[in-house]
């Protein structure tokens, strides 16, 4: 029996790889105005790779998930303008945006995930802002479902999922029964892009929203954000001549 | 009189007898690493399309070309300050009038504001015509200008010029803004009007009907390897047909090059003359800040021969920031030079030095501007489009300000379209619809005006003093006249033909980039945040790839790895060991169009990559 419908759960981060962060000069966080933000890579993964399911007539239906603020909603028609079929926006602003984090998310996507009768969550592995590699393992323990984390390959057999994760041995293969949640990682596929056409076309596809409460999520955060700092400058090298100076400078400053 | 023309002759003879030998291509799917027309081994740097066409191409083969095609009444070509005040205004005007309209708007940048660079100083002529209530609606004007400065440098000293109200340079009544915030300003306004704006889509090609005038634009191909063959993921274009097409590209597009030829808008102009404009962001010692304080400079570091100048605006935003910048004048002569090393060794001068001196650099950009003014501007109406904003070039040099010439622009495009695109019978002999009526309205306006009166300014500066030649020629005739003189000074030509060869030149020694106050250039470049797919064909296509080292090496010693602000070009050593190769690092560019301009071989064409690729600024 082909599953009803998947969730695509996806992240809106700073493009932490090309533009320039700074720090807030009171070191609260960074700054976040201004700077482009757009999908997680990973999560571009998972929308591909929910879609290619799609295609291959694996499932019915595809529905790409965010929480966020109003901007997260042109991340989700990038989602429709993918191939998903319809989006679902939580709104969260302010201070709760602020505040929120993978516990918070997970909370929300679990109980989306139950109202919804999902039988796939795929997210991406991480976001590229954070680092965190929480959000999919809590939605699943929440959900006391089986994940399949890391994958790089997906393969739909029957009521049984097979997948192929990266671990730092090498690859490891599981099977795991649905309903399961499985987050991306990187040689899972390569995205495809967005094209206009499709973006004009994803402008006609329902995004509806809701709130965290309508979920009965309640989004107070346990981690309270101290500090945030710069990396510190790096220092220069100093290039030595011969090995006794080496020596010598290792000596000098106290390493040896 | 002009030396330069001199030597510019000997380089068009050698350009010429360079391109009599007419290279062979070798087929694409050899992939060789030869050409036929030099005998050294060449590694192959252009790979584009537009040099090498698809059609001809086996690895393109029973590849799906179709095109998606929509229509919309009007598209723009460019989310700047000319293509969102179009936009805009022809909203406006639909809903004074209760009409339907379709405007559509793309954008190379992945969001509005993000390619955006300019000092800025705006004056709010054009603003307050466009809406007259932007400062309820937010518009990010927080800084009104409260002092203004004038300097000659020399090495060590700085000799203030009294700033007379009547001066093009006076600022009074003006703002200090970061264009990037005030551009990304005007797209929320746009897009609450219901205008379409799509950013991260290139305009990579102009449509043409049958009868020749322009249908519209097709966004750029996506998912094409480094190679020029095609992905797994490619994707072609859309095609987005319109009545009327407006191309806000900004200074020196590359879609207004093709119409500049297609169309023949050229022919009773001079050929614009650019400079380029380097610009960074400091946060710095709060004691030092002075908001709402204009500072610019000419002078040291450059000769009296070079154009060019500084600028240092401190803006009033919450923190201590200045935006200052240094813009070289792109009809240099000396191949040597490099703007970006002067920018950096104008900041060590102690006028300078001492305002940045413990504070932070925090974003660096560069984009080339023009200089030509009224002797330039070409026809800006053809068959099915027109051309706005800095594209065509109002920008009023003496004033360094363009943005309320490009607003208005684009704002007078939309008030000449909107009556005939509305209209039921567009009564129109092409397909595309002609609308002299903007050129007529253009020639009416406060621009024709403005740019009339300063037209002498710029090319005063070609004489034997230089710099102190052109000053005493906008403190006499303008200051005086308003331009009122009879005569019309010339340019120098084609900036491209003025640089001397290299042997006729004495290298610049510049200082080595302290850390502080002076940076390196990859350090630089990656603080604009510029990106790009990797495996793309290189957007700096080559029309012939022997000529950068039988040419600009040989000849000019490389100019290309001294002008471009990002690094994009270098010449190596081959891994044979002997001699040199360019190698064109195009993830690096800014898109600031400098080499396309200065290229004294003219052999280098800007294209536009992939969209969304470019430079990140946050408000520059």
């Amino acid at each position: 029996m082909s599953p009803a419908s998947v969730f695509v759960c996806l992240s809106l981060t700073l493009l932490s790889d090309y533009p320039v962060i700074r720090v807030k000069p009171d070191n609260s966080g960074v700054v976040t105005d201004g700077v482009k933000h757009s999908m997680n890579p990973f999560c571009e993964i998972a929308v591909e790779e929910a879609v290619k399911l799609k295609e291959k007539k694996f499932i019915k239906e595809v529905v790409a998930v965010s929480c966020g603020p109003t901007q997260v909603t042109e991340t989700i028609r990038t989602a429709l303008a993918m191939g998903c079929d319809r989006g679902i926006h939580v709104e969260v602003s302010g201070k709760d945006y602020e505040a929120m984090g993978p516990l918070q998310i997970a909370k929300i996507f679990a109980a989306l995930a139950k109202k919804e009768e999902a039988s796939l969550v795929i997210l991406g592995k991480q976001a590229i802002d954070d680092d965190c590699n929480q959000t999919g393992q809590m939605t699943a323990a929440l959900l006391d479902w089986p994940q399949g984390t890391f994958a790089s390959e997906v393969t739909i057999d029957g009521e049984k999922v097979k997948v192929v994760r990266e671990i730092d041995g090498g690859l490891e293969t599981i099977k795991i029964s649905m309903p399961a949640v499985l987050t991306a990682d990187l040689r899972l596929n390569t995205p495809r892009y967005a094209t206009l056409p499709n973006i004009m076309k994803a402008k006609k596809k329902k995004i509806a929203n809701m709130k965290p409460a309508d979920l009965g999520v309640d989004m107070v955060s346990r981690v309270e954000v101290l500090r945030v700092d710069e990396p510190p400058t790096r220092l220069a090298g100093v290039k030595v001549e011969t090995v006794d100076d080496l020596v010598a400078k290792l000596k000098a400053n106290g390493t040896i | 009189m002009f030396p330069a023309s001199r030597y510019s002759i000997q380089a068009q003879r050698c350009i010429r007898a360079l391109k009599t030998v007419q290279a062979e291509h070798a087929p694409p799917q050899h992939y060789t690493w030869r050409r036929n027309c030099s005998s050294a081994v060449m590694p192959r740097i252009t790979s584009h399309y537009t040099i090498f066409p698809r059609d001809k191409d086996p690895r393109w083969e029973g590849v799906e070309m179709e095109r998606f095609a929509d229509e919309a009444d009007v598209v723009i070509v460019g989310g700047g300050p000319a293509g969102l005040s179009a936009a805009i205004r022809l909203k406006q005007l639909a809903k004074e009038q209760e009409k339907e309209l379709r405007v559509c708007l793309v954008e190379k940048a992945s969001q509005i504001g993000a390619h955006t660079l300019s000092g800025a100083c705006l004056e709010p002529s054009a603003l307050n015509e466009l809406f007259p209530d932007w400062k309820e609606r937010g518009a990010p004007l927080n800084t009104p200008v409260t002092e203004d400065l004038f300097s000659i440098l020399t090495e060590k000293y700085r000799i203030p010029v009294p700033m007379l109200p009547g001066l093009p340079m006076n600022n009074h009544g003006n703002y200090i803004v970061r264009l990037g915030h005030f551009v990304h300003w005007l797209g929320e306004q746009a897009e609450e009007l219901g205008v379409e704006i799509y950013p991260g889509y290139a305009a990579a090609e102009v449509l043409f009907h049958e009868d020749g005038s322009v249908k519209g634009i097709a966004t750029n191909d996506v998912g094409i390897a480094k190679d020029g063959s095609p992905k797994d993921v490619f994707e072609r274009g859309m095609e987005l047909h319109a009545k009327v097409t407006l191309f806000g590209e900004g200074c020196h597009g590359h879609l207004a090059k093709q119409l500049y030829r297609q169309f023949n808008l050229r022919e009773n102009c001079e050929p614009q003359t650019y400079a380029i404009g380097l610009k960074e962001l400091w946060v710095i010692d709060e004691k030092k800040w002075r908001p709402g304080r204009v500072e610019h400079s000419v002078g040291w570091p450059l000769n009296r021969n070079t154009y060019g100048g500084s600028f240092l605006y401190h803006l009033n935003e919450g923190e201590p920031l200045v935006a200052l910048g240094f813009v070289v004048g792109l009809d240099y002569t000396n191949p040597y030079l490099s703007p970006f090393r002067e920018f950096q060794r104008w900041k060590h001068h102690p006028f300078v030095a001492k305002t940045l001196e413990g504070g932070d650099r925090i974003a660096y950009g560069a984009r080339a501007l023009n200089e030509g003014g009224y002797q330039c501007l070409p026809k800006v109406t053809f068959p099915g489009g027109m051309l706005i904003g800095c594209s065509p070039g109002f920008m009023n040099v003496p004033k360094i300000k363009g943005t309320h010439t490009a607003m208005k622009s684009g704002m007078l495009a939309a008030e000449a379209i909107f009556p005939k695109v509305t209209a039921e019978d567009p009564a129109s002999k092409t397909a595309g619809l002609h609308i002299p009526e903007y050129e007529d309205n253009l020639k009416k306006s406060w621009i024709w005006k403005e740019l009339y009166a300063v037209r002498n300014i710029r090319p005063s500066f070609h004489n034997y003093f230089g710099l102190y030649g052109g000053m005493v020629y906008t403190g006499v005739f303008y200051w005086i006249l308003r331009g009122k003189e009879p005569w019309t000074l010339k340019h120098a030509g084609l900036d491209s033909a003025q640089l001397k060869p290299a042997k006729e030149c004495t290298p610049i020694e510049y200082p080595k980039p302290d850390g502080k106050l002076s940076f390196d250039l990859l350090s630089s470049v990656a603080l604009s945040g510029t990106n790009h797919e990797g495996d793309q064909p290189p957007h700096l296509t080559l029309k012939d790839d022997s000529i950068p080292v039988a040419n600009n090496l040989a000849i000019y010693d490389g100019p290309e790895q001294r002008f471009c602000p990002a690094g994009v070009y270098e010449y190596v050593p081959l891994e044979t060991g002997e001699g040199m190769r360019l190698q064109i690092n195009a993830q690096n560019c800014v898109h600031c169009k400098t080499c396309d301009i200065k290229d004294p071989s003219q052999n280098i064409n800007w294209v536009v990559p992939e969209g969304s690729g470019g430079p990140a600024y946050n408000g520059l």
